[in-house]
């Protein structure tokens, strides 16, 4: 099929603005948005850039904006989108050339967070394993399989408005080890997301949820870290 | 030229950079560059499990891990390195659960484990429960847990730096130039040690499971220093790719029971290996997957047969195979287990085929998967030539590093193993020699070269493109050093990378600027699989044999007497020769290999 790619192009060297460019291709209905990006790239015009790497949806690179909605170029089919496709970078990130954004304020709002395991316990007396029941382990399943790709954050209407608020990304990290029945710091995690730029900046929009590449409920996780704020109980 | 110093600097953040950068800050003022965020390294993308003789459901034994693994190398892996790995893993294992890796759970809280390819009882011969496990997402578990951990230990990163030269001076490696892709400017790393954790190279073929960032960089960077490379010849094709795309479709499918289909509807791996059957090495079911192509059972004709995990199926091969669970009740599995499982491998099929695993068959080929040669190291992790010396200061581990404990053909799940044990050492064993050593001086003028040559390709004139000559090479590689090989095709494929690379001479790059010129980058990573790919052509041409995961044609056996031994392969003055060194045995003498 023929299909007519619109893309964002911006090169702070070279362009005063910011433009859009088009370009005709044929495709197969099951080529990834990403497969064209990387044809226009090779075939056309080598200055179009992009970041990708796994080309699967597990990386996380290539979060952008295709037909206004936040999803992966490499997840993305071209028969999932149609004849007419527009990919545009990341909104609420300053732009640094074409489809790359500034990730580091969305990495500065993950390291808020203390995304990182803490128990200072004794480990247990055999040298083996702590142990976790199914149930307890599945609890915080969800929240595993983020991969940091940025299309919740970028979504959300608060971010948009100040990127000072944590965002999503942040929050679903935070609930990750909040509810990890191993983890020992949940009260200090608590602390942080309860500040102003925390989980009240959440207005449940579910922009994060539908962005989720991963279809993780981002929504009902930020929930529950409502919840747990108000009732200081980590149900 | 800014100019940084560390005592440590690890290059790459995937599993063994980062398990490197974890140990190594506990002593040693610590740096990781990569050219990408970390998150994003291939380790993420590993999916069915890490291997270690835990015995959480079953009776498993260390040594039958190792004798499995001696056996899946097809005899080439060092056997004392192979000992060291397996008897590690366990510890390996529980450290990682310590860090807060959500590994999937038993019935008794512990970790759960799964079959996978080659782990087996030794007594009985049956698959055994040796893969750890979380879902089918372990790589991306891994990955996570290793970079939050980095995190809390406060590692100092540089990402979106590429780096692009290694810098040695008295004969030791004392830094690293690395591009910052923000500002396009040039930065000298000065270190006392040097870790490369870089990876593999599996985008030099057509048909990969591997990541656009796959592109050899610390491999290639270590071959112009001169230096050795190990068994370049030995390259993993893993047998269940996505048709076409070549994304993988973890063997943990076959470890929940799924099996292979050809075109008459015969679950066909029973004819190749009798035993073990779906189960048996990657090597001998890709080997497998191409003879009913070749013999016109491929689905429809075409070069692609099933891979079957639907319900119905599974328990009915499971009654056939006599497979049960735990208690001794035949094993059982239902679409929403299959689901729970493999949430991940559903989730591809859907998306890019179309397909759900669980009431339809997915369609699957051989994809080149692994690097099982690389940069030669002890398992302490120094870098070593084929005397066996060793280069000071540098250090190795995971997919770039050959130590060897993979030989002719890695176990599935031996190489977040393999990353995880290996980097730990490695970053170990470079903190203990930065806190004894003084920094040797910078050659001088470090990273003059290395902006002149970017400043040559960056002002190339002439026709090619690097897009065109990057299809070329992996259609050569694919299709002339892929599963089966022979002289002709090898003889062909050595003369047309050599052409390729005289190709790249007169390369022209459309963007000249300065801030994140990945069109830039992209050449100079095509420029390091073209030296690669020479390299691998050349070692599978030398090697007349057949072992693991090199089969020839026109020497289908393999052969101890002549090639019990690894290829070493240095360039000098742009040509390359080869030396080989003898394979370490301990306990396990070479014999047939069955499954």
């Amino acid at each position: 099929m023929n299909v007519t790619l619109k893309v964002f192009r911006y090169n702070p060297e070279v362009d005063k603005k910011w433009h859009y460019e088009s370009y005709q291709l044929e495709a197969a209905p099951t080529d990834r948005v990403l497969d064209l990006l990387e044809r226009v790239k090779g075939e056309d015009d080598g200055t179009l850039t992009f970041r990708r790497s796994c080309a699967h949806g597990v990386c996380g690179s290539d979060a952008v904006r295709i037909n206004g909605r936040n999803m992966l170029a490499c997840k993305t089919l071209v028969k999932d989108i149609g004849e007419n496709i527009t990919v545009e970078p990341l909104l609420g990130l300053k732009v640094i050339k074409d489809l790359t954004v500034d990730m580091e304020p969305f990495f500065d709002n993950f390291r808020e967070v203390m995304p990182w395991f803490v128990n200072n316990s004794p480990l247990p007396e055999d040298g083996k394993e702590r142990l976790q029941s199914i149930e307890d382990r599945e609890r915080f399943d969800d929240t595993t399989k983020c991969i940091l790709c940025g299309a919740c954050t970028t979504s959300c209407p608060s971010f948009w408005g100040d990127d000072s608020y944590l965002g999503p990304a942040a929050l679903v990290a935070a609930h990750r080890f909040i509810f990890d029945s191993r983890d020992e710091a949940a009260a200090e995690r608590m602390q942080i997301i309860s500040e102003t730029n925390g989980v009240a900046r959440c207005h449940t929009v579910f922009n994060c949820t539908m962005a989720c590449p991963r279809e993780i409920q981002i929504t009902k996780a930020i929930g529950e870290l409502k919840m747990a704020m108000i009732t200081g109980k980590l149900d | 030229m800014k100019t940084h110093q560390f005592e440590v600097i690890v290059v790459g953040a995937g599993g063994a950079g980062l398990m490197a950068a974890l140990y190594a800050s506990r002593s040693a003022n610590t740096a990781v560059i990569s050219k990408l965020y970390p998150t994003r390294s291939h380790t993420g993308t590993a999916q069915g499990g890490i291997s270690a003789a835990l015995g959480n459901y079953e009776e498993d034994r260390v040594e039958w891990h190792t004798y499995d693994s001696v056996k899946g190398s097809d005899y080439l892996g060092d056997q004392d390195a192979i000992e060291f790995m397996c008897e590690e893993a366990p510890q390996a294992i529980i450290e990682l659960e310590h860090m807060g890796l959500p590994f999937d759970r038993t019935p008794e809280g512990r970790i759960s484990q799964r079959p996978f390819g080659g782990h087996t009882n030794n007594i009985t011969g049956k698959p055994v429960r040796r893969a750890c496990h979380a879902a089918d997402r372990t790589g991306h578990m891994i990955l996570q847990t290793l970079y939050q951990s980095c995190l809390k230990n406060k590692v100092n990163f540089f990402d979106e730096y590429q780096v692009v030269e290694l810098l040695m001076n008295e004969g030791k490696a004392v830094g690293v130039v690395a591009v910052e892709l923000l500002t396009g400017e040039l930065h000298v790393f000065h270190g006392k040690t040097i870790i490369i954790a870089t990876g593999g190279h599996g985008r030099i073929f057509e048909v990969t499971s591997n990541a656009y960032a796959y592109t050899g960089d610390g491999v290639a960077m270590v071959l112009r220093k001169g230096l050795p490379l190990e068994d370049m010849e030995f390259f993993q094709f893993h047998p269940t790719g996505i048709y076409k795309l070549g994304i993988l479709i973890t063997e943990g499918v076959r470890g929940e029971g799924g099996v292979l289909i050809n075109n008459e509807g015969e679950r066909f791996m029973s004819k190749y290996a009798p035993t073990v059957k779906d189960l048996a090495s990657r090597d001998v079911v890709s080997r497998a997957i191409y003879e009913e192509i070749r013999a016109g059972r491929g689905i429809n004709g075409e070069n692609y047969v099933y891979l079957d995990v639907r319900p119905e199926t599974v328990n009915k091969f499971s009654d056939v195979d006599g497979r049960t669970n735990p208690d001794g009740t035949p094993y059982r599995t239902s679409g929403e287990d299959i689901l729970k499982k493999l949430p991940d491998i559903i989730d591809f099929c859907r998306t890019y085929l179309g397909v759900d695993p669980v009431t339809q068959m997915m369609p699957i080929q051989p994809t080149a998967h692994y690097t099982m040669g690389g940069i030669p190291t002890n398992k302490y992790g120094e870098v070593t030539q084929a005397d066996n010396s060793t280069v000071p200061g540098l250090y190795a581990a995971g997919e770039c590093a050959c130590v060897s404990v993979h030989g002719a053909n890695r176990l599935g799940t031996n190489s977040l193993l393999d990353l995880v044990v290996f980097g730990k050492h490695a970053g170990l064993k470079a903190a203990e020699y930065s806190n004894r050593t003084e920094f040797t001086p910078l050659p001088v003028d470090p990273g003059a070269e290395i902006a002149q040559e970017f400043e040559k390709l960056r002002a190339g004139t002439g026709k090619e493109t690097s897009f065109k000559i990057a299809k070329d090479l992996k259609r050569v590689m694919f299709d002339l050093v892929g599963i089966y090989r022979n002289e002709n095709d090898m003889l062909k494929a050595v003369e047309s990378v050599r052409e390729l690379q005289e190709r790249f001479n007169h390369v022209k790059i459309d963007d000249t600027g300065r801030i994140f010129n990945t069109d830039l980058i992209s050449a100079w990573e095509l420029k390091n699989m073209l030296e690669i790919a020479e390299v691998v052509a050349l070692s599978a041409l030398n090697r007349k044999e057949s072992r693991g995961g090199h089969s020839r044609e026109d020497y289908p056996k393999r052969d101890d007497k002549e090639w019990l031994k690894h290829t070493f392969v240095t360039k000098k003055d742009g040509k390359l020769s080869i030396e080989y060194k003898p394979v370490t045995i301990t306990k396990y003498q070479p014999k047939e290999r069955v499954y």
